[in-house]
């Protein structure tokens, strides 16, 4: 029914956990409907330096969540964001029909994550980063650092 | 790797004598057991001789009692929807169980969207229905009930006999569907005193595609496939002669070997329901205690969803099944769960294992040394098992709506 690459990461699912001082935290889903997963970005210089994850859900559940965390890790704020159910389940070389809801989970509890940590930013500014200074002006600083650009791009090849 | 079958709700394998009573038919006795030449004289001996072996199995009183059809579900159907045309004229008042089977609810439901009545009779917490309830449930107008007599989810054997004796104090037929429990109880139609009873030949490792509906004398359903006089008019449609054949082979089986499959399959699932819970922490058994199939074993391990646990079930060689909304293709958990007043998120959590006659201690033993690890496993990166930890309500939501339902 799953294809090798979404067995692959149900069996041996990549950043699976909690991080404990989060920069941010998502979840999605509940468990009445049979899937529920909670993620947690670590941000640095606006890069997810850390993603984790708890999921609750079937192997197609827990599979997106992997491959999300993976996909993520390294990316800028905005790239993570831009990260699309459709491209969790290319990267997992398909989904069955019915459990495509399952990729849409992923990138939500993501994003759920990632935009908690915006909200919490805007709530708790940075001291040595006024609130004027939010925007792409300064994400394009915040990116620069040479370590982190470097693995980013080779991440987009 | 060899796959350990512990869901023989699904598929059964096939007796040796249920294959071989089967071969002739499907190498050079083709005939059709309708045609007056001599190609048709030992495939009408056959289905003769398995109408006979199937009604022994179930102290029909008699062959003539006994319909085939294609499968339980054709079975249950014509009972539902061919007793309620029949009996349109004496009312349109249908009772069936909240815990049937689709092949009961649908055709429940299609006829009450026709015109008929439906009552969905609830269940106690073990999936018992009380014959007190059905009582009151029943009026004038009442034609029909229809309840399971074992549950294939939760394994819990239902009160048959008193059951049908309150529909007929109403003058209600009584129909069950029994594809759960023959093969793993005795079953005596004329002792239950159902009017109709339906059952795979799968139920008993016969083959696919042949089942069979026990109808008493009287009981009289309009035919659902018209168009030739096979079944004396009640199902119309060439004999499915290989399949019939087996079918009565498996039957003759299954009424001799019955006592020792019970006895054995009781043992192992008595060992599942005993030892698991004692391996594993905030599981809940599912079903009645005692009135319970043989080889059944059902159960909602929580914090972890039930497709996972069969994924990873299935690496060690076992398969198994699950109500969870996730196994199923409707992605909806099992009405039936729910029907016992299971919270929807436990439910999500069902595990459940239908040995057979076949099953060994041996496989039992690994099962219960490999499950745990598993659970573990799947906890560990389970949401609601942290919730659980930190002392908050696992199943707290605050979106009842499911994506599933978009």
């Amino acid at each position: 029914m799953y294809s090798e690459k979404v067995m692959d990461h149900f069996r041996s699912p990549r950043n699976v956990g909690e991080i404990e001082d989060p920069d941010g935290v998502g979840e999605i889903g509940n468990p009445v409907c049979g899937d529920m997963m909670t993620f947690y970005v670590k941000v640095k210089d606006n890069v997810l330096t850390d993603v984790k994850f708890k999921t609750f859900g079937c192997g197609a559940a827990i599979a997106v969540s992997s491959m999300v965390s993976e996909m993520a890790i390294g990316k800028t704020v905005e790239q993570a964001l831009a990260i699309s159910n459709a491209d969790v389940a290319k990267e997992l070389g398909g989904l069955p029909p019915n459990k495509l809801h399952c990729s849409n989970l992923g990138a939500d509890a993501l994003h759920a994550a990632i935009r908690n940590y915006q909200e919490k930013r805007t709530d708790h500014p940075h001291p040595s980063l006024p609130l004027e200074a939010e925007g792409t002006e300064r994400q394009k600083q915040e990116t620069s650092p040479p370590g982190a650009r470097s693995a980013d791009s080779g991440d987009e090849k | 790797m060899k796959v350990v079958n512990f869901d023989h709700a699904s598929a059964t394998p096939l007796l040796p004598e249920a294959l071989a009573a089967m071969m002739p038919f499907l190498e050079s006795e083709y005939g059709n057991p309708q045609s007056l030449h001599t190609l048709g004289q030992k495939p009408r001996e056959a289905v003769d001789k398995a109408r006979e072996q199937v009604a022994r199995l179930l102290n029909a009183g008699s062959a003539n009692r006994i319909v085939f059809t294609a499968t339980a579900s054709e079975a249950s159907n014509l009972a539902l929807k061919g007793l309620a045309q029949a009996l349109k004229h004496k009312g349109r008042h249908i009772v069936v169980s909240a815990i049937e089977h689709q092949s009961v609810l649908e055709p429940a439901r299609a006829l009450a969207k026709l015109g008929f009545e439906l009552t969905e009779l609830g269940v106690d917490e073990h999936g018992l229905v009380s014959p007190d309830e059905l009582d009151k449930a029943l009026r004038v107008e009442t034609i029909l009930v229809s309840i399971q007599h074992a549950s294939n989810e939760i394994g819990t054997i239902q009160e048959i006999a008193a059951l049908a004796k309150v529909a007929h104090e109403h003058g209600a037929l009584f129909h069950s569907d029994g594809t759960a429990a023959v093969g793993r109880i005795p079953v005596d139609v004329q002792a239950l005193g159902t009017d109709a009873y339906s059952f795979a030949a799968q139920s008993i490792y016969g083959p696919k595609g042949a089942a069979a509906l026990y109808l008493r004398q009287g009981a009289r359903p309009v035919s659902l496939v018209h168009g030739g006089i096979q079944e004396k008019g009640k199902r119309a449609g060439t004999e499915n002669v290989p399949g019939i054949a087996a079918m009565g082979a498996a039957a003759e089986v299954a009424a001799r070997e019955l006592p020792e499959w019970s006895a054995r399959m009781k043992a192992l699932s008595d060992r599942l329901r005993q030892e698991l819970p004692e391996r594993l922490e905030h599981v809940v058994l599912t079903g009645h205690p005692d009135k319970r199939l043989p080889g059944h074993f059902s159960v909602c391990i929580e914090f972890v969803e039930g497709e996972a646990m069969l994924l990873f079930l299935n690496d060690q060689g076992f398969a198994t099944a699950s109500g969870s909304a996730c196994t199923a293709k409707t992605l909806k958990a099992s009405h039936v769960l729910l029907a016992i007043g299971l919270h929807v998120g436990k439910a999500q959590s069902s595990l459940v294992l239908t040995l057979g006659k076949d099953s060994t201690e041996e496989q039992v033993g690994r099962f219960i040394d490999v499950l745990p690890p598993i659970i573990e496993r799947l906890r560990a990166m389970s949401p609601l098992y942290a919730r659980f930890q930190k002392g908050e309500d696992p199943y707290e939501t605050h979106d009842q709506s499911c994506h599933g339902d978009r």
